[in-house]
């Protein structure tokens, strides 16, 4: 035993009578502080009308799909899914989200995946899961020119909103714009 | 010993100088807690664990041994590199490709006679509680938040209020170019690695649309190969950032891009390092960051001097940026810490109630009252009342009893809810049957 253990202590206990009930060591199996801070982050979350979540396995709480459907703006009537993988690391590192369709969407490119700063550069601990759900669901609110992951796209929207408008549409019915053939997410 | 003679370390006048030094009180001292005659024994006889043998291990292992330290372990995974060779000295060009705890600890036990340390080749988490155990001081040099954060819960996890040899100080260097931080945490009593983990600066990112349509600096192009066209075209299935095969394909995809936006600049060593995360390592940095990190062991050790970590400034950041900076501070624990703030209480259950009569027993426990508890063991989810479609998979569950549902006595269970926004509980089961 370290000697400054025994003075630390010695004041320890004096302030423990105020918390009768105290710590417990135990060997057994722990739950980790990323697993601890995703159940609060789920428990928390507000998911409204437009948005739900499916567990393929309910004992992995770190790795489910979000489905987000739009009730109003360009992709109204769609059906989004997202995959969501947290890394043990949670919330030092951000989730991992990458969209499951094929979309015509500025700010998400051909392979799923999503520019939305939270997820990335803009990343810190204090955020949670339901300030990454809302980022997503304000991609379909309000897809933005400016940071562009699907070039095309984005150009689409800057020079001709309507035409725009009309090739969401069209992708969305699983038809195909500009030589690409997009899946079919309308519900 | 009858004299009040110092006890003798073993060569004793190698350590004249040392001895000048730890067995005697200084201005600061505390009295109680200091005994200068047993301090060479003590010190002799003390199990020191160092994480880590790369830029801060070596520098540690080698302060260590002169200081009197006699029975040092060193655990690390990593084999050496070529590139290690600038600044971790016990290295040589002979030694590449063998395990670094090996190598360090054989080096400084011929360095320095009387030491004895013993390697451990492997990751930390191979290890049990058992083995951490056995030391007395904890000191990590290492360059992962993971492994930080790992080693942090496992310390604080250790702690039995009934057994006080559970307490083991743990004082963590780190370094990044010009800037470093040494930290002493001294578990459950002083704010944790959890509770600092906003200390750390998120790994700088680009923007993704950066990436795909403005690049502008030779990293945007690595980036862009490493993120976007990695994915789109998986030349192997699995990206090994170690295998020059894979490193050749981004170096040659971002060359292309590279190109086709006229920016100079990408090479294959540029490569690795973003593709890697590789910060520059400044020899000198580890030395003054492993310097200060040993002389909080020491003192802890002796109680010659007072220590960072207790009772007030516990943090000391140092920053050679801009000049040169350095500010020492105490970091206050936090309550709501899902680590050190709240330790998993003792909750004595009967092993045939349900799930459901486990959940409503929170309802009405005096410090909780907890009305939507959702509930979750290490590898089961247990029963969550939101969201939705969690909630519907978990309910059967609340019909089974805790014994169907596969929770063992001194299991670990975590419990939030939303009334409770910044705080989340831990309960041991503690089974008994009731009457």
């Amino acid at each position: 035993m370290l000697k400054i253990w025994s003075m630390i202590l010695q004041k320890k206990e004096q302030q423990k009578a105020e918390n009768a009930e105290g710590a417990a060591g135990g060997k057994k199996k722990k739950v980790t502080a990323a697993q601890l801070r995703v159940q609060k982050d789920l428990s928390e979350l507000s998911l409204g009308t437009t948005m739900t979540t499916d567990f393929p396995d309910p004992d992995n709480i770190l790795s489910f799909i979000l489905y987000v459907e739009p009730d109003e703006g360009m992709y109204r009537g769609g059906r989004f899914s997202f995959t969501f993988n947290i890394t043990p690391n949670f919330p030092h590192e951000p989730p991992k989200v990458q969209c499951r369709e094929k979309i015509y969407h500025p700010n998400i490119d051909l392979e799923g995946k999503v520019c939305l700063n939270i997820l990335r550069e803009d990343w810190k601990p204090v955020l949670n899961l339901n300030a990454v759900i809302v980022g997503l669901q304000f991609l379909f609110l309000e897809p933005n020119a400016s940071d562009p992951l699907n070039k095309e796209a984005a150009e689409d929207l800057r020079l001709n909103r309507e035409g725009f408008k009309r090739n969401v549409r069209s992708a969305m019915g699983g038809g195909s714009v500009k030589g690409q053939t997009f899946d079919r997410v309308l519900k | 010993m009858a004299t009040a003679e110092v006890y003798p370390a073993s060569e004793p006048e190698r350590w004249t100088y040392l001895d000048r030094v730890r067995t005697r009180a200084g201005p600061f001292t505390n009295p109680d807690a200091f005994d200068g005659t047993v301090v060479a024994e003590a010190v002799e006889n003390m199990k020191i664990l160092v994480i880590g043998a790369g830029g801060l291990g070596c520098e540690l292992l080698k302060n260590l041994a002169l200081s009197g330290f006699k029975n040092i372990h060193v655990i690390d995974m990593d084999t050496i590199d070529i590139s290690n060779l600038n600044r971790q000295f016990l290295f040589r060009q002979a030694d590449v490709g063998k395990s670094k705890a090996e190598v360090a600890a054989k080096f400084v036990e011929q360095r320095v006679k009387g030491v004895k340390i013993t390697a451990h080749n492997c990751k930390i988490q191979e290890k049990d509680e058992d083995f951490y155990m056995q030391f007395q001081i904890v000191v990590c040099g290492l360059d992962s938040i993971e492994a930080r954060r790992w080693i942090n819960a496992t310390l604080v996890n250790m702690v039995d209020e009934d057994v006080e040899d559970s307490y083991k100080p743990l004082i963590d260097g780190g370094t990044e170019g010009f800037k470093g931080q040494a930290r002493v945490i001294f578990p459950t009593v002083t704010s944790c690695i959890e509770c600092q983990l906003d200390m750390h600066a998120p790994r700088a990112a680009v923007p993704l649309c950066t990436l795909a349509s403005i690049p502008r600096q030779p990293e945007h192009c690595i980036e862009w190969a490493h993120v976007i066209a990695w994915d789109r075209e998986k030349p192997f299935p699995e990206l090994d950032k170690d295998d020059p095969e894979h490193i050749t394909w981004l170096y040659q995809k971002a060359l292309l891009r590279a190109h086709e936006f006229k920016i100079p600049g990408v090479t294959y060593a540029l490569t690795q390092g973003v593709v890697k995360n590789i910060i520059p390592a400044i020899a000198a940095t580890n030395s003054v960051i492993a310097a200060a990190c040993c002389n909080e062991a020491f003192k802890i050790a002796t109680n010659c001097a007072p220590s960072l970590g207790y009772p007030d400034a516990n943090y000391m950041m140092y920053s050679g940026n801009d000049n040169i900076y350095t500010y020492t501070f105490r970091h206050e624990k936090k309550d709501d810490c899902p680590v050190c703030g709240n330790l998993a209480r003792e909750l004595v259950v009967d092993p045939a109630w349900t799930l459901r009569e486990l959940v409503d027993s929170f309802a009405v426990r005096p410090e909780a009252q907890l009305k939507k508890p959702s509930i979750r063991a290490e590898s089961k989810t247990l029963y969550m009342q939101s969201p939705k479609s969690l909630e519907e998979k978990t309910r059967p569950n609340l019909d089974k009893t805790l014994i169907e549902l596969g929770l063992a006595n001194d299991e670990e269970i975590g419990v939030t809810d939303p009334a409770f926004a910044t705080v989340s509980f831990k309960f041991k089961l503690k089974f008994q049957k009731s009457e």
